[in-house]
């Protein structure tokens, strides 16, 4: 028994695993793309399809239970979506993301009622359909796991073949046609990915939830990494490592909803990221923004004793107080005259270059702040102060 | 009376870009209507006209990337299809999202996009393509910056990069010298000169009537429809840009663009 529920916890996990490294990848584009939130449209747009494939398979007189069949009738549906999103924005005047909500509301509302009615239905069983909204992994047949992780693979293959011509529609779309690439064909396929990633995830996630895998991971590797280069395989580790651990903790008792925890752990790693991520983090920005602060409450009180002024912001005095260039009775000491001399000359010098079209290549890698030596060589100042001298 | 302006004849296949009876329209008014124009080769082309007269669209027109209703692009000679390889396009720098996480090595490499295709790796042939655009714009330290940190000036040289590295024979810049500092106007120019001397042939949306004179030796002037192209000295008249502008250019303007360089 324990030998059989570890094999089937590990398929489980390997399943999620390329799930989530598929989704992660994919999602990468959409996000990078603006469009990530079609594929929360997509994802809703499954369930008619989902009950539909239920209601013909018991028809024809199955119970209505096998996979490919749900598969099958959520991928109709889910397409039909996202058809109706490219009408409504083409052929109206509606935006994107109004498109958006209507079809994903409206096509969701229909599963409801659907899956409703199915409930009430006497013959096929109808038990544990509802678990493809949240995911489940309870009942899960080694077929089920085997077609998640074939269908993983393939997405990821296609994935990563298309992932230069999508990088470079994301960026810039406009250069992306002038060399010959077919903007409907590579969002075509992307939302065709994201449609099969949604489909395969069924299972898994669920529908309501498949778009935090596919979003999350790309999210926090944007906030880790500034290079499309490293952001695509990053996500992709982020979404297979969410999906594991996620699938592994859901197995530990028997009720617990797969696709809520796989997203909670990748929420987990994004949280973690948005504080601690070491660019564009929480943390780095505001301790930036601070040590800025400071930068210009020092130059500016600097420069205003430099020129006879006082100083009374309490902030700049106590800054300049403990760089020991100010006495506590407000007096500048020797290394602060030095400094507030040296800042003066800085900002005659700047003075000069701002006033000279010339020099705006050479002004332009200096930030308006540091001292002119860390952006300039000595050369560079010498011959701004010859140039200074000879004008006046 | 303004005679409507008409080419008929066949497109000559020296040109690196002749358009014949080209209307394009976003929803149902004609943004371009029956343009016909032939760039001279080996030429500086400037296409001038006010605001919404189609100069943008004009060469998105001609790259196929917003449908054409009616008329025809021949470039070289020959359709688009078969010599896209021997153009290289620069959006308008506001067209991107300049956040998008590359740096500056990332988008020129973009420009190779073609040898490259699919999964070809980078290779040290391609970084030095790279390397090389990025040093004929003067960007060479900044390789490894992160284009959202540029100023705009020097944005504008990595997407000159970009078309530089893909060594195309015919240059569409779509207002290169937009919202740009002085001393990357100059760098850009002589960018664009050098590619002529070379025996490329450059054609630029511009939007400073004051430079049109120095910088272009060719003028097509547009307001949805085309009211004069040719030569900087013959063209570029009084008459002609108070047909492009109408009311909207002052007679004042008109008298020291004069001063400026018109004859």
């Amino acid at each position: 028994m324990s030998f059989a529920l570890s094999y089937n916890v590990v398929l489980v996990m390997i399943g999620a695993g390329l799930l989530g490294i598929a989704a992660g990848v994919t999602g990468t584009f959409m996000f990078l793309r603006k469009r990530a939130l079609l594929s929360d449209a997509v994802s809703h747009a499954t369930l008619p399809g989902l009950c539909g494939g239920f209601i013909v398979m018991v028809a024809l007189g199955g119970t209505g239970r096998a996979l490919e069949g749900l598969l099958i009738g959520s991928t109709i549906s889910a397409a039909l979506g996202l058809w109706v999103v490219q009408f409504l924005k083409t052929r109206t005047r509606l935006t994107e993301d109004a498109a958006i909500g209507a079809v994903l509301s409206s096509f969701f509302g229909l599963g409801v009622v659907m899956l409703t009615l199915i409930q009430t239905m006497s013959a096929g069983q109808q038990a544990g359909l509802d678990h493809l909204l949240l995911g489940s992994t309870a009942a899960m047949l080694r077929e089920d796991a085997q077609i998640i992780a074939a269908g993983g693979a393939l997405v990821l293959c296609i994935a990563l073949i298309l992932h230069r011509p999508m990088m470079l529609t994301a960026f810039d779309e406009n250069f992306a046609q002038s060399l010959g690439l077919n903007l409907r064909l590579i969002d075509g396929a992307a939302m065709a990915l994201i449609l099969a990633v949604t489909v395969i995830g069924l299972k898994i996630v669920g529908l309501i939830l498949i778009v935090a895998l596919l979003i999350i991971p790309s999210v926090t590797a944007r906030m880790i990494s500034n290079r499309a280069h490293h952001i695509t395989p990053l996500a992709g580790v982020i979404g297979g490592v969410s999906g594991m651990v996620g699938a592994g903790i859901s197995s530990l008792a028997p009720d617990l909803p797969t696709g809520a925890i796989i997203v909670l752990v990748s929420s987990g790693f994004f949280l973690f990221a948005l504080f601690f991520a070491p660019a564009r983090g929480v943390l780095a920005s505001a301790a930036r923004a601070r040590k800025f602060q400071r930068r210009v409450h020092r130059r500016q009180g600097l420069l205003a004793l430099a020129q006879g002024y006082h100083v009374h912001e309490p902030y700049t005095r106590k800054l300049l107080q403990h760089d020991g260039y100010l006495r506590a009775d407000g007096v500048l000491t020797e290394r602060g005259e030095d400094a507030a001399k040296a800042a003066l000359r800085d900002e005659t010098r700047l003075a000069y270059l701002r006033r000279n079209p010339v020099y705006s290549e050479f002004l332009s890698r200096h930030d308006g702040l540091s001292d002119l030596s860390r952006s300039f060589t000595r050369d560079e100042l010498h011959h701004i102060d010859r140039a200074m001298e000879t004008k006046a | 009376m303004l005679k409507v302006h008409r080419d008929t004849r066949n497109p000559d296949p020296s040109s690196p870009l002749a358009i014949r009876g080209l209307s394009v329209s976003y929803g149902e008014k004609p943004a371009l209507f029956s343009v016909d124009l032939t760039i001279a080769p080996q030429s500086m082309t400037a296409i001038i006209g006010p605001n919404g007269a189609g100069k943008s669209t004009l060469l998105k027109a001609v790259l196929g990337t917003v449908p054409r209703l009616a008329g025809q692009v021949s470039i070289f000679g020959r359709a688009l299809a078969s010599e896209r390889h021997r153009i290289a396009y620069v959006p308008q720098r506001a067209s991107v999202d300049w956040d998008f996480p590359a740096d500056v090595r990332d988008v020129v490499l973009m420009g190779l996009y073609r040898q490259s295709g699919l999964l070809r790796r980078i290779t040290r042939a391609d970084e030095a393509v790279a390397e090389d655009a990025l040093a004929r714009v003067g960007m060479q330290d900044f390789r490894n910056r992160q284009i959202g940190q540029l100023s705009g000036g020097q944005q504008q040289r990595v997407f000159l990069a970009r078309a530089l590295a893909q060594n195309a024979d015919l240059y569409l810049l779509d207002e290169p010298f937009a919202g740009v500092d002085a001393a990357t106007e100059t760098a850009i120019i002589a960018v664009l000169k050098k590619l002529k001397d070379a025996g490329k042939t450059v054609v630029a949306v511009h939007h400073d009537l004051s430079t049109v004179a120095d910088y272009f030796d060719h003028v097509v002037m547009i307001n949805t429809r085309l009211i004069a192209e040719g030569e900087i000295g013959t063209t570029f008249t009084p008459k002609n840009l108070q047909d492009t502008y109408g009311g909207r250019l002052m007679t004042a303007q008109i008298d020291r663009l004069r001063e400026a360089g018109l004859h």
